[in-house]
């Protein structure tokens, strides 16, 4: 009986081991295939055979805080799948969708995921950019791509001057802006538009509130204004009186606070409190333009840059689909608005990728062939239309449209006239 | 070892003295923030301490009978602060919030002390009371999962996305004159519930019943039982006073902050346990002295010592200057400022 069993543990082991070392007919990576027309380039391919789908992931925040923006984003992929139907004669999976927890950890551990399964051509995400500089390295040494449709840290990319920014891996595109441009519009806005020679900047660590508080802080002295205080709080804190007393000691005319809820609603509360604050002017970021934020009574007169939502008739030139028809099936299908301003991003990021996969696909034999390297180059080499405008990627993955606006919200009862509230637009 | 801590406590207080006298350079030549400012940094910090002090008792008074960190006293806290945000927005809805602010906030003041109380209850019944008798690292590791179990079932029951209270009425949000200082309504008003909640619960303690059992069990479980007290009463009401306690703070932290979630009781309640070891676990007024300092230490902490130093961006730092507070208070004052109160078995 002992031996039976014993001889049944070493042929469990051993089909486990078979499995493992890719006896199964699951996607593999082109260094076990034997297909003698198709040459992978140095980063491999993925070889897809008759039957099998071809796989791609989603990355987004689908839990916690962040799931207003994350979960909008993963739906764009959903419809993007839909819209663009087979690629190159296959269905595409968009497998069990992967959550970025808005975190290093969180981005990290979705990552590695992703990288496990050898099948995976490319990912939608990640939401927050705290979690791409985590999930980014993970992606590009695996030869796979991302393309974020809301990261916006400067970090993840490029200084714009032909300079790759310390946290760029190959590999990494967005849809979303580069905060440099913001923190640029944000500073034009401030000195031009409202004409002010002082401001303050509170950031809370995280890699796309500091990247995009420090972007302001540069562009505003390069305008010739000072940046009195420069400060930051904790994710977490509710007591905002230490921090809002630091920036009151170099009485600015205005603050600039690009963190999210619930800090934003903290700070805007607490802010009348605090003596040589009571006439400042207050300006955040997209990551406040939320209805639990712009509803709050303290919330009235805050300035909100972010980028520009006003899609009108844009049109995907992949899939045809335009911005009003994606909104309207986005209700039809999830029964309510997108919660987060970023759904024509993840969309049109979708698109991006799936064009590139069956570009670089070869089929032999009924076999898929998708080299990674040559994904890669298609994607760099996007020139596209696009929900949120035109789509061209620089080298180091910016492909978005660049275009921002500063919306008021006049009214806390009525917020959807802050949302179109349009008072300052830039576009470089 | 000696020598050690010796230097370790003359390098601490140097680098305090250093850091002081450049924050008091920094104001002479008018760089610093103004003398107002001081004062609502002041006012602020004792305002945030005064709720820590209030989560604290709960921690202590646990420790106190029990002997072990009931690490899901935050959330607690928090079950409160979500009650009484559903009941503050209805009486916005139908108007009282605004006509009758004093009803209104006593109302929710009541739901927010029912749910933790309950709450509390609850929590010792089920998690607590069948591992009494098992070593204390079991109840201690079943609190953290107890914790984020509440977390979680307010996250699925009510949503994760922040809930925030109406707005108290004018008269709190503008300032009142006390003393010739300018305060904040709604900061002197947080400050004054909470003295007068962490006295009732001292003369609760000292000179009723209920209290008297409380002491006599945390002094000895088995010779207050031999002197006829209801132990498991008697631990039961030591919960509910507890969440209590913590109800009340609920309501203060709506007033201060208006902003609840699933995870508000989270900090809060870690730092509560800060209060508590700060001021000498085991021991009332010590917790509540230990709130009080604690809020005191993050509120002009940063400002105070950090800012002489030129650091920039200390508001960030005022995590790390509570924790550096309690670590030397802790090596000036092991058992805290206060003492701590042990049972005879831990005393033994």
């Amino acid at each position: 009986m002992k031996r039976h069993l014993r001889a049944g543990r070493l042929l469990a082991v051993s089909v486990l081991l078979v499995a493992a070392c890719g006896g199964s007919a699951s996607p593999t990576d082109s260094d076990q295939t034997d297909a003698a027309e198709f040459e992978p380039g140095p980063l491999g391919a993925v070889v897809v055979a008759p039957g099998e789908l071809i796989q791609i992931r989603s990355l987004n925040s689908i839990s916690g805080d962040i799931a207003f923006l994350g979960i909008p984003n993963q739906r764009g992929v959903e419809m993007a799948i839909a819209d663009y139907g087979p690629v190159a004669g296959r269905e595409v999976s968009m497998g069990t969708p992967l959550d970025d927890l808005c975190s290093p950890d969180g981005g990290q551990s979705a990552a590695q995921a992703t990288v496990a399964d050898p099948s995976v051509i490319g990912v939608i995400g990640t939401t927050c950019s705290s979690a791409a500089t985590a999930a980014s390295p993970l992606i590009s040494d695996a030869g796979m791509v991302m393309i974020a449709p809301s990261n916006t840290s400067p970090a993840l990319t490029s200084d714009l001057a032909g300079d790759p920014s310390p946290s760029y891996h190959p590999g990494y595109y967005r849809t979303a802006h580069n905060d440099l441009f913001q923190g640029k519009a944000v500073a034009l806005f401030v000195r031009d538009h409202l004409g002010f020679d002082t401001a303050a900047a509170i950031h809370d660590g995280d890699p796309y509130t500091q990247g995009l508080a420090e972007a302001f802080k540069d562009a505003f002295e390069e305008l010739g204004g000072m940046v009195t205080a420069f400060t930051a709080v904790n994710k977490g804190d509710t007591d905002m009186i230490a921090a809002l007393t630091e920036v009151a000691a170099g009485r600015p005319q205005a603050l600039f606070f690009p963190v999210f809820m619930p800090e934003g609603g903290f700070i805007v509360q607490q802010v009348d409190g605090v003596v040589g604050l009571e006439d400042i002017t207050l300006i955040v970021s997209a990551a406040l333009l939320v209805d639990n934020f712009m509803e709050l009574p303290e919330s009235e007169g805050v300035y909100i840059s972010g980028p520009d939502l006003r899609f009108g008739d844009n049109r995907n030139s992949i899939t045809g689909r335009t911005a009003v028809e994606l909104l309207d099936a986005y209700e039809a299908a999830y029964g309510e608005a997108p919660s987060g301003g970023y759904l024509g991003h993840a969309y049109d990021a979708t698109t991006m990728l799936l064009r590139a996969i069956e570009r670089a696909a070869v089929d032999i034999d009924g076999t898929l062939h998708i080299d990674r390297a040559q994904v890669r180059d298609e994607l760099t080499g996007t020139s596209m239309d696009g929900i949120i405008g035109p789509i061209d990627c620089d080298l180091f993955g910016d492909c978005g449209t660049q275009r921002l606006t500063v919306l008021y919200n006049t009214d806390p009862s009525n917020i959807e006239t802050g949302k179109n509230n349009v008072v300052f637009e830039y576009a470089p | 070892m000696d020598t050690f801590l010796w230097i370790v406590r003359v390098g601490a207080i140097i680098l305090l003295i250093w850091g002081v006298a450049g924050t008091v350079v920094q104001g002479l030549s008018g760089r610093g923030p103004t003398g107002e400012a001081w004062r609502d940094l002041v006012v602020a910090g004792i305002a945030q301490g005064a709720m820590y002090g209030l989560i604290a008792l709960g921690y202590s008074m646990v420790y106190g009978v029990l002997g072990f960190i009931n690490f899901a006293h935050g959330e607690v806290f928090m079950s409160g602060g979500m009650v009484g945000f559903f009941v503050a927005n209805y009486l916005w809805e139908v108007g009282l919030w605004e006509t009758n602010f004093v009803l209104a906030i006593l109302l929710v003041l009541l739901s927010s002390i029912l749910t933790s109380t309950l709450v509390a209850v609850i929590v010792e019944r089920i998690a607590y009371r069948p591992l009494r008798a098992s070593p204390r690292l079991i109840p201690l590791i079943t609190s953290i999962g107890i914790s984020f179990f509440l977390q979680y079932t307010f996250a699925g029951l009510f949503g994760v996305a922040v809930k925030n209270y109406p707005p108290p009425p004018d008269s709190l949000r503008s300032r009142i004159s006390l003393l010739g200082l300018e305060i904040e309504g709604s900061k002197l008003l947080v400050i004054v519930v909470a003295v007068a909640t962490m006295v009732g619960l001292y003369l609760f303690v000292e000179k009723t019943r209920t209290g008297r059992s409380i002491r006599a069990v945390a002094e000895d479980k088995e010779i207050a039982a031999l002197m006829g007290i209801d132990v498991n009463r008697t631990i039961v009401a030591t919960f509910a006073v507890g969440g209590a306690m913590a109800g009340v703070a609920g309501t203060l932290w709506a007033l201060l902050f208006r902003g609840v979630s699933f995870i508000t009781g989270f900090l809060p309640g870690i730092k509560a346990f800060t209060a508590a070891v700060l001021g000498g676990i085991g021991n009332l007024p010590g917790a509540m002295a230990g709130g009080v300092l604690l809020g005191l230490f993050e509120g002009v902490g940063p400002q105070l010592v950090l800012a002489g130093f030129g650091i920039p961006g200390v508001s960030q730092l005022k995590d790390v200057v509570a924790f550096t507070a309690l670590v030397l208070v802790l090596i000036f004052k092991p058992t805290g400022l206060f003492g701590e109160r042990l049972s005879a078995e831990d005393r033994a």
